[in-house]
């Protein structure tokens, strides 16, 4: 049986636009109606070196990346030596024909008479699209808007090239790669996992953001700084990740909802920045964008390894939450979410994303933003004066008044301090207040996301995972179920804090469970150990850097 | 109208001695002949002797971690530009711990006054060398002496081209409560550096060798002179320069960024149209 989606992988070397090609082309299947979900990898330079960006593309909503490839675009032979295994039975390689490459999963494409150098990936770009079965006037218009800003005469070669290169292949037709047609196509928005944070952040009331580039939360803060003015919105570029969450700090306190964002190595330098965050009771987001470590480990590849080091970063003991979206969606909704907890409970509250997800672009509807309340930012001071900021609280939470905007001071202190701010070596005071602190968590757990269950009751086979991997879990899931397996999926959109009782019914009920994790250890199966006693014996586990596939489930859970 | 008593007077944890009490007073006086009330200023100060100052005087406080009292205090004042920010800490905390964010502060040009504490030695850790340590110094922790040259935080600042650059003297209250009003009304960043002795640590530098070299800068001095400003951040030895050592008039950051002509970022609201229209980009 042929598959509902096609695969599609644009390999070269960076610099030579497959980006570009690879957007544009997100863009034009998006558009045309189709579901799509991009995998981009790419290594640690400017130019030159391997990258590829792969569209899986399909009528039905597209939940993971696929290993095997139907349609490779190979923009440099390198990228048919890597990936000609990949292919599938009826794949199909678009290469140049000047390439000394010979057999019939070749389409030899004369780049060179279609286009003048430079515009030789709009040739490509127009071959792929009407293998494709994508509209031309769709595709030229797709085009328009993406070099909107250009010459007209470059518009125009552009617009040329396409229509050429979508003729070229109309007359050196493979059948075969055409996607079935979808009428009337709902309009959807082709967003990347970093963009719906910074959208998300956007629609919470995010008014201040620090940073420190690194790969790859860097693209939410470009995103951030290319919508700063018109959303009101002040994005700095720190010293260091030191002073990025120190100022986010110091921006919370004087009242402006503040986010940083980041990966495991700048996330390390935040580390006493967090403790200062939850010892001022300072709201503040922080998003760490997983890469392979340690150290500077694999800088542009994926993994999901921080999530202990997220979950115990920061001296001392405080509550906090940690969200790990597994979709677009998700990406746009938790980050608000954690907006919300970091008001309401006023502390450090995280988003645990990756690089897979980070850089995925899929197609979604278009959120109800209007709809959508942004976050109370502070409470009023209660009857009793003088004002207190820490008042001790049967919830925890204290009255949170920002610096000059009333007569009422606003002292809030790092040491460990009095109920009015102020520096104390009281060691009663001391208890309350640690008291006073960890009460807040019971609210945070009080409102936690409990895990997505899916699938059968009393299933043969479990599987449990959390964060980017909950595409790849459904559909290795129905691939096994469809196997005859009665087989359900446990997945954490929320790593933190656990709540047993929210999910060990289902744990305790099958009859083996697996748990799939882009690290090494088994860390939120260590977790999950830790807190309830549940050991999870067999694991699927992926460290090489790429994203967990279906295919690697099922690779795995087989074993 | 504002008075020295509504700042408060509150039991401290210093040394009797202590240079702190006396840039405390000098703290309160600028406050007040600047006219400003304690609900009006935020004073951002990090881990020292010196750092708990501003816990004994009445005004807004956020006192951070060691060496980030800057960061902290950029946030704030990009946060609410209305607040008259004041960063307190010590020697230590400014150019050790903190070193990167006192360079940056002075390329930011943020309307902050930097107010340092400058002992040449830690204190609250009982007598480690600082970064303005004299080399030679001998210490617990350094039994050989320093090995490294001092920290000249006024050369650095002058060098940079910092807004305004001041050193004062713990033992010269009024002309210290001067230099701080001079830096408050500054627009843009200002470094006050003042000596002060530390009278449990520091048997070296007493307030008996900073009196005999402190000596105010003359009237005919030209502070925007920058090339005359180096060879005064230079001095150092048996005169020791106080007073403003350098001044210029480049406009502060908040005046480069956009989004603040709007007004201060504490309070606004989400526009949800324009945030829909951004977002209706993706189609």
């Amino acid at each position: 049986m042929r598959e509902h989606t096609m695969n599609i992988l644009i390999g070269g070397e960076a610099g030579q636009g497959m980006v570009t090609v690879g957007q544009l082309l997100a863009k034009s299947l998006v558009r045309s109606g189709y579901s799509i979900l991009v995998t981009q990898t790419y290594q640690s330079r400017i130019r030159g070196g391997h990258n590829s960006f792969a569209i899986r593309a399909g009528t039905d909503k597209v939940l993971a990346p696929k290993e095997s490839v139907d349609l490779l675009v190979a923009l440099d032979a390198e990228t048919v030596a890597l990936h000609h295994g990949d292919l599938s039975s009826d794949g199909l390689i678009v290469v140049d024909s000047a390439l000394e490459v010979d057999g019939d999963f070749f389409l030899k494409v004369p780049f060179k008479e279609l286009a003048q150098d430079t515009f030789s990936n709009i040739a490509a770009l127009g071959v792929v699209g009407y293998l494709l079965g994508l509209e031309e006037g769709l595709m030229a218009t797709a085009l328009d808007d993406f070099f909107g800003r250009k010459q007209r005469p470059v518009l125009e070669e552009n617009r040329r090239v396409l229509v050429a290169a979508m003729g070229w292949a109309a007359t050196h037709e493979r059948s075969g790669h055409k996607l079935p047609k979808v009428s009337n196509p709902i309009q959807r928005l082709m967003m990347s996992g970093n963009e719906a944070i910074a959208f998300g952040s956007l629609s919470a009331g995010l008014r201040f953001c620090s940073f420190y580039p690194m790969t790859p939360a860097t693209s939410i803060l470009l995103n951030l700084a290319a919508q700063a003015r018109r959303m009101g919105v002040l994005v700095e570029q720190a010293e260091d990740e030191i002073a990025a969450i120190n100022m986010a700090i110091g921006a919370s306190f004087a009242g402006a909802p503040s986010m940083v964002a980041t990966s495991g190595g700048g996330f390390a330098l935040m580390a006493e920045g967090v403790s200062l965050g939850a010892m001022t009771e300072t709201p503040l987001v922080i998003v760490v964008a997983q890469r392979p470590g340690p150290a500077t480990g694999l800088p542009t590849r994926t993994e999901q390894a921080d999530l202990e080091f997220v979950l115990h970063a920061g001296h001392g003991e405080f509550p906090r939450a940690i969200f790990a979206p597994g979709t677009v969606e998700e990406c746009f909704h938790l980050t608000r979410k954690a907006f919300e907890l970091a008001e309401r409970y006023q502390g450090p509250m995280f988003v645990l994303t990756d690089q897979f997800l980070a850089d995925s672009y899929r197609a979604v509807p278009p959120f109800d933003v209007e709809d959508l309340a942004a976050v109370n930012v502070g409470a009023g001071a209660s009857g009793s004066l003088p004002y207190r900021r820490f008042a001790v609280t049967e919830t925890g939470i204290s009255p949170r008044l920002f610096p000059g905007l009333s007569r009422h001071l606003v002292v809030s202190d790092s040491d460990e301090h009095a109920e009015d701010g102020h520096i104390t070596e009281d060691l009663s005071v001391r208890r309350q207040m640690v008291e006073k602190r960890l009460r807040k968590g019971e609210g945070i757990r009080a409102e936690v996301i409990p895990p997505d269950m899916d699938g059968e009751e009393e299933p043969d086979l479990l599987m449990v995972s959390w964060g980017s991997s909950k595409g790849a879990v459904q559909e290795a899931a129905s691939r096994i179920r469809s196997g005859g397996k009665r087989v359900a999926t446990l997945h954490f959109s929320q790593a933190w804090p656990l709540v047993p009782g929210r999910f060990m019914d289902l744990l305790e009920s099958a009859e083996k469970v697996v748990s799939i994790e882009g690290n090494a250890f088994g860390q939120l199966a260590r977790l999950i150990r830790r807190e309830t006693g549940f050991h999870i014996k067999k694991q699927v586990l992926r460290y090489d850097g790429l994203p967990i596939t279906p295919e690697a489930i099922l690779r795995g859970v087989s074993r | 109208m504002v008075t020295i008593e509504d700042y408060g007077q509150y039991e401290t944890a210093w040394c009797p001695g202590c240079g702190n009490f006396s840039i405390l007073k000098a703290v309160k006086q600028a406050l007040v002949a600047s006219r400003l009330e304690p609900h009006e200023v935020l004073f951002v100060s990090g881990i020292g002797q010196a750092a708990k100052s501003p816990h004994y005087l009445n005004a807004n406080l956020f006192n951070g971690l060691h060496g980030r009292s800057l960061p902290v205090a950029t946030g704030a004042k990009l946060a609410n530009p209305k607040l008259t920010v004041m960063v307190e800490s010590g020697d230590g905390c400014n150019y050790g711990e903190g070193g990167n964010h006192f360079l940056a502060a002075i390329r930011r040009n943020i309307n902050l006054t930097l107010l340092v504490h400058n002992n040449q030695i830690y204190g609250l850790t009982k007598g480690q060398a600082s970064p303005t340590s004299a080399e030679g110094l001998v210490t617990k922790a350094q039994p050989d002496g320093v090995a490294s040259a001092a920290f000249n935080p006024i050369g650095v600042a002058v060098a940079m081209e910092a807004g305004f650059v001041a050193r004062g003297f713990s033992g010269m209250i009024d002309h210290l409560s001067e230099l701080i009003q001079e830096g408050i009304a500054h627009r843009g960043f200002s470094l006050i550096d003042v000596l002060q002795p530390c009278v449990s640590f520091n048997k070296v530098n007493t307030f008996a060798w900073y009196k005999e070299r402190c000596k105010p800068l003359p009237p005919t001095y030209n502070p925007t002179d920058w090339e005359a400003a180096m060879k005064v951040a230079r001095e150092w030895g048996d005169r020791i320069p106080i007073g403003i050592i350098y001044r210029n008039d480049r406009s502060p950051f908040e005046e480069h960024v956009p989004v603040l002509r709007q007004g201060p970022l504490v309070g606004r609201q989400v526009d949800r149209v324009m945030l829909r229209n951004i977002m209706d980009g993706c189609k």
